[in-house]
């Protein structure tokens, strides 16, 4: 007789593995990653593939300081996460350097430095960008103009030049929607949406396809139970709420509709994609749904009355230095256990 | 009359329940074995103690052992045959372990020792009823093989227990309970009229799962017109049928942490139990034999058998057609809770409801560890609520406190969070270590305190004699001190005490003067005669030798006294 295979219990487990979550967080970013092409031109994608190489390439030299098998780490795909996330929150025709920079510290600063994968208190993709957006303003706040504003549609090449050679175009940079509202203060809603052309129905050209390519990815993601509905519905919630308290309709103190703070910026990027990352959140449902309330709020705030027109990676940055205390206070009632049962200890 | 449960499952799994493979034919009666091997413990505890010898010839259903505890089972023979042994045999247990066992060769002939027939167990009070239960060596089938009498005699109802009786066989491929219920489902209810009378409960509650009908349907059958019965059919989820969930799905209470079932008045008990109960009491047999599945990819033949306990599993799963070949893993129980076995030499115990010989297709290698990305899944499906991620980061960094604050010992190891985890993180081994550490660690400190306790009691014992005889002194002191004034003499009085303090500074000066007198006389033999020291020296020694004879002189007649008179 053979010898006898032996294992402690349990003897079976699940097909569903890390490393297949990681991949259909990839599929679900991909509706996202098309749409952002379409509207902004080719910066996304090249970016994308930038950030993604460099990303790969520096989780196999960390994982090889660390004195860990790259290749065995390398297919848990969670670089490539973190690269495209950071990718689709940068402005799409960012200077080369600038990627190499966020991309390289995220993954340095923000995950190996902790001890890789599963340890690290904050989100590295918002980690970068965070980097990015206090080092370098100004590239980080020179948008693309998108498609149906009249500019000129930047080319494969033009896009090619202006990341990696620099090479300027003349007024080929817009201000954001969210730019806009903050920096008004005169006019109102109707005027300031008829003297922008980056401005029209609900957010304007561009975002709102965006927003609603990374709902569709994040709603596929809560359908195949990757993601729960906790944090995306409590950050929301957290912007609907803020934005209704301080919505002043069309005057020229409005801060915006609910619906414009839901479909602008990276709002259901964040919602579906970085509020929910499991590490750098809270690990409880409950939890997860009060860490999603607070980043909303917290963007909010910040959208409205800090420096900052986008402010979700500072939100998340900020409810991730929070999230272990709600794990501390946030606990389940343990079955037997609960101030009506006489427990033995 | 089959009713849904009233309270939902927190939690569990659904889980391809490779049920079918057993069920498709009915219970088979294998051949007797060449040998029976039967352990002396089969639970935890001290060895049963023998009461046959090697070369004995006993009858079938002869009691073999007694056990030495009080948690202990009787042990049987399964046939009749000659004793050998007891040799050490390796019995199931995970960790290769060998145990004290018997050995019996069959004859063949499967003769009955007399039975001692109840004729009507409704005459026979409470005690003697347990007695006959205890005699049977009943034990829980279910997995931990906890004596049943005990638990029937620790369920106290107010104003009356309720029964529970566990149908719900929620691991993948186990059949035995469905196969039981839907065979002998009479005997089940046969088994409801001894507990009536032993334990007059308000209601007996039947559970089984929903992915069982036939079970259901026989129960449903065999219940008819007993109206103090009730079905009911649950979701088959896993872990549903563990007792202290099985109560909350059914009666919306908690078992409170660290208590029994039985302490809030439930008794509840697996259908295999039952029909050992049934067994012992209205045909008078001893539980030496149990419905056991024989199920996985490298049987032909996968079924259930009613086993006779001691039979090597290896002669089982041959019976099955075993492939041996194919057989990857051999898994006593079922794949969530179960262990795997070493070998198939071991032999079934009263506990084995399943063997899985498993191929390597069916249950391959487990992927890599890889990090915990704290997703959360594991807690989804926790049964009773725990946080089995954080309970792993701190079993890991080997945090007692923080793991006993998480409720670490209220986990059931059923195996869910491991099961989901998309990390493939051992979480439940890692639970067993860390629940294994503290328990060392409980045990050392408990030691150590009774040490010290030991230690500080002894010391207050010693101060306390300290102080008794001081207090002693004191007082004879004080009484002696009293007595004085009515005495006429006062010298006389004293003298007897004051006696042997003089007669002590006596001796004490006598033993001086004579050391110096040597002392000194040892210096006069090295010196020289002209020396001028040595006239000065003589003189001592003269002097000397007078003081010794003064003191000798005043010695003798007190060192007389005290023996010579009383006190």
């Amino acid at each position: 007789m053979m010898p006898l295979e032996h294992r402690s219990s349990p003897h079976s487990t699940t097909s569903n593995k890390t490393d297949r979550m990681m991949l259909l967080v990839l599929i679900a970013l991909l509706p996202a990653l098309c749409v952002r092409t379409f509207c902004f031109g080719w910066g996304t994608p090249i970016t994308l593939l930038w950030c993604s190489l460099i990303a790969l390439g520096s989780e196999a030299v960390l994982l090889a300081l660390r004195r860990r098998a790259p290749l065995f780490y390398l297919r848990d795909k969670s670089a490539l996460v973190t690269a495209w996330l950071l990718a689709l929150s940068l402005p799409p025709d960012l200077p080369w350097w600038c990627s190499l920079i966020g991309t390289s510290f995220a993954m340095v600063f923000g995950k190996h430095i902790y001890g890789g994968l599963g340890q690290n208190p904050f989100n590295p993709a918002m980690l970068g960008y965070v980097l990015l957006l206090i080092s370098f303003p100004l590239p980080m706040s020179s948008w693309s103009p998108a498609d149906g504003t009249g500019h000129p549609w930047l080319t494969f090449s033009d896009s090619l030049q202006l990341i990696f050679l620099g090479k300027p175009i003349d007024g080929w940079t817009m201000a954001t929607p969210l730019d806009l509202l903050r920096n008004n203060n005169t006019l109102t809603m109707p005027e300031l949406w008829s003297t922008h052309r980056q401005l029209s129905g609900l957010v304007g050209p561009g975002w709102l396809p965006v927003n609603l390519a990374c709902l569709a990815g994040g709603l596929w993601l809560l359908k195949k139970k990757v993601i729960q509905w906790q944090a995306p519905v409590g950050m929301l919630a957290g912007l609907a709420i803020m934005s209704l308290i301080f919505w002043n309709g069309s005057g020229s103190a409005s801060r915006g509709s609910p619906l414009f703070h839901w479909f602008s910026g990276g709002t259901m990027l964040c919602a579906f994609f970085i509020v929910t990352d499991p590490v750098s959140g809270t690990s409880t449902r409950r939890g997860q749904l009060l860490f999603g309330l607070g980043a909303g709020l917290l963007t909010y705030t910040i959208r409205a009355f800090g420096g900052y027109p986008d402010a979700l990676a500072f939100a998340t940055l900020l409810m991730n230095m929070s999230a272990p205390a709600m794990d501390y206070w946030i606990r389940p009632r343990t079955l037997g256990h609960g101030p009506h049962l006489k427990e033995r200890r | 009359m089959i009713q849904a449960p009233p309270h939902p499952l927190s939690g569990g799994i659904e889980l391809a329940t490779h049920k079918a493979l057993s069920t498709r034919t009915p219970i088979a009666t294998p051949p007797l074995p060449d040998t029976f091997v039967i352990p002396l413990n089969p639970q935890a505890g001290a060895p049963a103690e023998p009461q046959v010898q090697a070369g004995d010839r006993v009858l079938k259903g002869q009691q073999l052992a007694r056990p030495r505890g009080p948690r202990g089972a009787p042990v049987h023979a399964p046939t009749s045959g000659t004793v050998r042994g007891p040799v050490v045999r390796p019995v199931p247990h995970w960790s290769h372990q060998q145990a004290p066992c018997l050995l019996l060769e069959p004859d063949g002939l499967d003769r009955w020792c007399a039975r001692p027939a109840v004729t009507d167990y409704r005459r026979l009070d409470k005690d003697a009823l347990m007695d006959v239960i205890r005699e049977a060596g009943v034990v829980g089938l279910g997995g931990a093989g906890f004596p049943t009498d005990i638990k029937l005699a620790a369920t106290r109802g107010d104003p009356a227990p309720l029964v529970i009786i566990n149908g719900a066989e929620c691991e993948p491929y186990i059949t035995a309970d469905d196969m039981l219920m839907r065979e002998r489902a009479e005997h089940l209810v046969a088994g409801f009229a001894v507990l009536r009378h032993l334990l007059q409960p308000e209601k007996i509650m039947v559970a089984v799962e929903d992915d069982k009908p036939q079970a259901l349907a026989a129960m449903e059958a065999a219940c008819a017109g007993q109206t103090d019965v009730q079905i009911f059919s649950l979701p088959a989820r896993y872990p549903s049928g563990d007792a202290g969930i099985l109560i909350r799905t059914l009666t919306g209470r908690e078992v409170p942490s660290g208590t029994r079932a039985a302490e809030l008045g439930i008794f509840c008990c697996n259908t295999g139990t039952l029909a050992a109960l049934h067994q012992a009491v209205i045909l008078g047999r001893p539980l030496i034999s149990r419905i056991t599945t024989l199920s996985g990819q490298a049987l032909a033949r996968p079924g259930n058998v009613e086993a006779l306990i001691g039979t090597p599993v290896e002669h089982l799963l041959h019976f099955a057609g075993l492939r041996e070949s194919d057989m990857h893993c051999l898994i006593q129980g079922g794949p969530l809770m179960g262990h795997s076995l070493h070998s198939a030499e071991v032999p079934l115990l009263k506990t084995t409801n399943c063997l899985i010989a498993g191929t390597r297709a069916e249950f391959p290698d487990p992927d890599p560890t890889q990090a915990c990305i704290r997703c959360g899944l594991c807690a989804d499906v926790c049964p009773v609520n725990l946080l089995p991620q954080q309970l792993y980061w701190h079993a890991r960094a080997m945090n007692h406190s923080q793991l006993q604050a998480h409720n670490l010992s209220d986990c059931i190891e059923c195996g869910a969070c491991a099961w989901v985890c998309p990390s493939t993180i051992a979480l439940v081994q890692y639970y067993r270590a860390a629940k294994d550490a503290i328990q060392q660690q409980q045990a050392k400190s408990a030691k150590a305190a009774q040490a010290r306790q030991r230690f500080e009691q002894r010391q207050l014992r010693l101060q306390a004699a300290e102080e008794e005889k001081k207090a002693r002194r004191r007082l004879a002191a004080r009484l002696r001190q009293q007595a004085q004034p009515p005495q006429t003499a006062p010298q006389q009085a004293t003298a007897p005490a004051s006696l042997p303090d003089e007669q002590r500074e006596l001796k004490i000066q006598l033993s001086r003067t004579r050391v110096q007198l040597k002392k000194a006389t040892r210096t006069l033999e090295n010196l020289s005669q002209d020396s001028p020291d040595a006239a000065r020296i003589r003189q001592q020694v003269q002097s000397l030798q007078q003081d010794m004879d003064q003191l000798q002189a005043r010695q003798t007649p007190a060192s007389v006294q005290p023996s010579g008179s009383p006190p």
